[in-house]
């Protein structure tokens, strides 16, 4: 295979042809716009960050809970109602004051649509995926996460159909807050390994 | 196959950029291309390893050049036009202003009977490794699809988590077979895979699926 009918990924050439390509389609009855909308709209309206968030602040607040979580991640999950493409089989992988946990794949883009949505640029960017098996401390620190040097890093790469949600910890000084106010701290990048969560900055959704 | 897709621990590209505020979907194209990609994939029956496969075997420059919303575009008309649904030249052709119909499609295959579950399987053996197990990575360089990255090939490590026996992508992505087997979470020291260069107190967990592994012959 090649792209070498496409000598330009000029953005304008690519909606154009993306048009082209779904009137074709269309036209064939191979599929309905409507559907490509719905698809969509879920991904960009009803998925997201904020599902991990509720799975972490439930684990936060709850011990049972956490407990079932972290034996066995997707039954957990789906308690909260979430699951489907892309966490078919997840496993949560718990930080804590030693051992920090970050997630990679470094062969495709792999990552949980369900509890995260779809993956921000950065992760699935040559940059992330080359280096931050081979020196996760200097990635992490160069995207604002400094780890103790007696901290021990453990990067995961996603390379079954097995996905992990790293379970960040909690902040200290968040003991009075509740499960809902919790979850406004917890940010993606906590979820997948990048970074901490803190009090302070509550999460930009992103 | 030993591909530009199989970037864990190469060297060149610079730092990560991170984008504050980044929306779900860049452009319009990339929601569509995304959508038209996952109802594509029910409608002609293509397994993810099989996808998968198919954004491999894109030539170097396209895949670095294409980013990951262009990848998936090239993947998808390659598909269609594997599968006859898009016939050579026709959206090259509506792409210069040709105005003819167009053409029908051919027979689909039906779809599959779901699967009871999209990727894990019962066999009636147990897993050949356990928690604990030293383990080694055989030198397995295919010429398709593997989900055995490069940078972990001929590495020693240790079993740290049985998962139950999934599709083998080895296979399954050539239309060879489920071969359903035990995948195993290794853990692989980074002085293992990076040699002097590995930071201090790092390491690389590598989901492996059971043919990539034998038992450590030194351990």
């Amino acid at each position: 295979m090649s792209g070498a009918d496409r000598e330009s990924s000029d953005p304008r050439d690519l909606a154009l042809r993306v048009e082209a390509l779904e009137a074709l389609l269309r036209e064939k009855g191979f599929l309905d716009s409507a559907q490509v909308d719905a698809i969509v709209r879920h991904y960009e309206e009803d998925v997201g960050p904020l599902n991990g968030a509720k799975v972490v602040a439930r684990a936060w607040t709850d011990t049972a809970y956490r407990r079932r979580l972290l034996a066995d991640g997707t039954a957990a999950i789906a308690e909260l109602g979430f699951g489907g493409p892309q966490g078919e089989y997840m496993v949560v992988l718990e930080n804590t004051p030693t051992v920090h946990n970050v997630v990679v794949c470094t062969l495709c883009s792999c990552y949980p649509w369900p509890v995260l949505g779809l993956p921000p640029a950065w992760y699935k960017s040559p940059a992330y995926r080359s280096r931050i098996v081979r020196e996760p401390r200097a990635v992490l620190r160069e995207m604002g996460l400094e780890l103790p040097a007696e901290v021990e890093v453990r990067v995961w790469d996603s390379s079954s159909e097995v996905r992990y949600l790293v379970l960040p910890e909690r902040p200290a000084g968040t003991e009075k807050l509740s499960e809902d106010e919790l979850r406004r701290l917890v940010t993606r990048d906590a979820m997948i390994g990048v970074g901490k969560v803190r009090v302070g900055s509550e999460a930009s959704g992103g | 196959m030993n591909g530009i897709h199989d970037m864990g621990g190469m060297h060149g590209f610079g730092r990560v950029e991170v984008e504050k505020g980044e929306p779900v979907f860049h452009a319009r194209w990339e929601a569509r291309v995304f959508g038209m990609s996952l109802l594509a994939g029910l409608r002609l029956g293509a397994n993810i390893d099989e996808r998968r496969h198919g954004l491999e075997r894109l030539d170097p420059v396209t895949y670095l050049r294409d980013g990951y919303y262009g990848r998936w575009l090239v993947r998808l008309e390659q598909s269609l036009l594997e599968r006859g649904v898009l016939r050579p030249g026709e959206l090259a052709g509506r792409l210069a202003g040709h105005k003819a119909a167009a053409t029908p499609l051919p027979k689909l295959p039906a779809p599959a009977r779901p699967a009871e579950h999209p990727f894990l399987r019962t066999v009636d053996r147990s897993p050949v490794f356990r928690v604990g197990d030293r383990v080694q990575t055989r030198n397995h360089q295919p010429a398709g699809h593997t989900r055995l990255a490069g940078y972990t090939r001929t590495r020693r490590g240790v079993v740290a988590r049985v998962y139950p026996a999934c599709v083998f992508p080895d296979t399954n992505a050539h239309g060879q077979g489920e071969e359903p087997q035990p995948v195993y979470a290794v853990r692989f020291e980074g002085r293992e895979l990076w040699g002097e260069s590995a930071e201090p107190r790092s390491s690389v967990y590598f989901d492996c699926f059971e043919s990539y592994l034998e038992p450590d012959a030194h351990a």
